[in-house]
């Protein structure tokens, strides 16, 4: 089975769903491997516990459904979803956490609107604002960067923090998140923001060692690799460049114009880019076929709308960082951008040459 | 004669029963009132609270529009029944300030607010303007009961798994004694925050009419067994 993304002609050669799906997937890898490198093992674990209940509720479902489960499993949708929301928790988040999230993504916002195809919302994301609005604490206990932790972390620390919420020799996720000095440290788009509310500058608050060189510390390499990642489904044609060149276009513009007027409140347009989930967003979750616009025109409105957006709530909301809720309201648009970039027709007039 | 007027009337107030609790079910089925019905279902008690608030309302309004039917011009009936509503709202609202105070602060808004709520114009509207007294009060009963039955059902899923207790909060409702209803049922460090926020009601009410509609297909699957139909569909033209 292929899932049709194009507007007529139809006479494509098309990759199948699960060819795309793994593409994604392998793309993802180096995203992967730098977020297991700065920010530790946990990440492999995660995924591993994502996959494992995305397949087992996808399965459920779909036996519950009456439809082929073998087939359906194989289209390898169900497994880009648990990726995704699997790198986008904290990394020690503990294990209930990711389980509750991939259960809704699958079970609640794909298979109850009807299956791959026919869900609304990005499903990862909509598990990931369910995450976040239900638990906050643990969903923003980011770990600082793998330079600035205090206690190195082995793979057997990963699984003990993530099953019995204290690492091997007996520290909390609270306690792994101290400097030396004994204060929490927050991810870099985390502490601008409370730094700015506490009228420190951007300037000021740029000096304290979450922060490297461009962006956060470790946050850098993510980023870069996920862009990586993201040009190779480029070059594979898996998305098309109009939705990332958006997002991160948008997302440019606005920061640079708020940065121009006021360099000391707003972080800088490439701080922006390569802080967060920005390239993550961009090239893997906000290209989603399903929930994504799907005339021309339409995903450079949409992916335009996911950076305005994710200015926004970054500098103005109450979250960190923007991209779930962002991607969510773009989503909700679809229907009426679809509606309103419909692309001619052969051999009819446009609308406005009636 | 007289044995089959009794039996009638049994049969419509049976009918209303099963109306008023499962086939129209305010709640679930004709998805009235929905404003206070996701709003002060985040535990067992408040939707307790204003479940029986709601009830007394319909039945006083029922009894009182279906007393009034026959003297009530038909162009002004719809504002005379918003006053009578109001009025027995302002009724409640005072006694449940005077006497449940805790609960009336809870409930807050919501008290004086049933006045708006659709049930109570839709049952003055539809079935109290229509009948005599003693069916419209019963079917005002009757809908109420649905109503807070549902509401019930809402507040105590929201509130086991938000917050891990049910009927938190009972002597807010029903005095000092009622402290012991309260049941904990586990502690969690984190709280399902959801549950309790305005989207989980929204989730858990669509998973609370699916539910009825799953009981209700499989009910309809029972009771008929399927014909085996023969149609012959006309294939050649008849000439007339």
């Amino acid at each position: 089975m292929s899932f049709k993304i194009a507007s007529s002609p139809h006479q494509h050669i098309q990759k199948t769903t699960a060819q795309l799906m793994k593409l994604v997937a392998l793309a993802a890898v180096p995203g992967i491997a730098v977020q297991a490198y700065f920010f530790g093992y946990g990440v492999l674990i995660q995924l591993l516990l994502a996959i494992i209940t995305a397949l087992l509720c996808e399965a459920a479902v779909l036996a519950l459904r009456g439809k082929k489960v073998k087939a359906k499993l194989l289209d390898h949708s169900a497994l880009v979803t648990a990726l995704l929301l699997a790198v986008a928790i904290p990394s020690y988040a503990p294990w209930w956490l990711v389980v509750i999230g991939t259960a809704f993504a699958i079970i609640v916002v794909k298979q109850l609107y009807g299956g791959l195809g026919n869900n609304l919302f990005n499903p990862a994301m909509a598990a990931y604002v369910l995450l976040l609005v239900s638990f906050p604490l643990p969903m923003t206990s980011w770990l600082p960067a793998a330079p600035l932790q205090q206690q190195s972390l082995s793979p057997a620390d990963a699984v003990c923090t993530i099953f019995t919420n204290f690492s091997c020799s007996g520290y909390s996720i609270s306690q792994l998140r101290q400097d030396a000095d004994g204060i929490s440290m927050a991810t870099p788009l985390d502490t601008l923001k409370t730094d700015l509310s506490q009228g420190y500058t951007t300037e000021e608050s740029m000096k304290k060692p979450v922060f490297g060189w461009l962006s956060g510390e470790g946050w850098f390499w993510v980023n870069l690799a996920y862009l990586l990642g993201g040009l190779f489904l480029l070059q594979q044609k898996v998305i098309q460049w109009r939705i990332p060149v958006a997002v991160l276009g948008s997302l440019f513009g606005f920061s640079l114009i708020a940065w121009l007027l006021s360099p000391d409140t707003n972080a800088s347009p490439l701080f922006q880019l390569f802080s967060g989930a920005t390239m993550l967003a961009a090239f893997f979750i906000a290209t989603d076929p399903v929930s994504a616009s799907t005339t021309e025109k339409g995903r450079l409105i949409f992916g335009a709308l996911i950076g305005g957006l994710a200015f926004v709530i970054r500098s103005y909301g109450g979250y960190p960082d923007a991209f779930a809720f962002a991607v969510m309201l773009a989503n909700m648009t679809v229907p009426l951008i679809d509606y309103y970039t419909q692309p001619r027709t052969y051999g009819h007039k446009s609308k406005g040459a009636r | 004669m007289e044995a089959s007027v009794v039996e009638n009337k049994m049969n419509q107030y049976q009918e209303l029963v099963r109306q008023g609790l499962w086939k129209n079910n305010p709640g679930l089925v004709q998805l009235l009132g929905l404003c206070p019905l996701l709003a002060v279902t985040n535990s067992l008690a408040s939707a307790l609270g204003l479940g029986l608030a709601t009830m007394l309302v319909l039945l006083s309004t029922n009894t009182v529009v279906s007393l009034i039917r026959n003297y009530v011009p038909n162009e002004i009936r719809i504002p005379v029944f918003v006053m009578v509503i109001a009025s027995v709202v302002t009724v409640i609202e005072l006694l449940m300030h005077a006497f449940m105070y805790n609960l009336y602060q809870a409930l807050g808004i919501f008290i004086p607010l049933i006045v708006t709520n659709c049930i109570v114009i839709g049952r003055a509207e539809a079935f109290a303007s229509k009948n005599a007294v003693a069916p419209a009060a019963f079917d005002g009963l009757m809908m109420g009961t649905g109503f807070a039955l549902v509401l019930c059902t809402l507040g105590a899923v929201r509130e086991v798994i938000g917050s891990g207790t049910l009927f938190a909060g009972a002597d807010l409702l029903l005095g000092d004694w009622a402290k012991v209803l309260t049941i904990h049922l586990y502690q969690a460090d984190n709280q399902f925050l959801l549950a309790i926020l305005p989207p989980g009601a929204f989730l858990v009410m669509g998973f609370l009419i699916a539910g009825k509609n799953a009981v209700d297909a499989r009910i309809a699957a029972k009771a008929k067994p399927v014909e085996q139909k023969i149609s012959r569909a006309r294939v050649t033209h008849v000439s007339t």
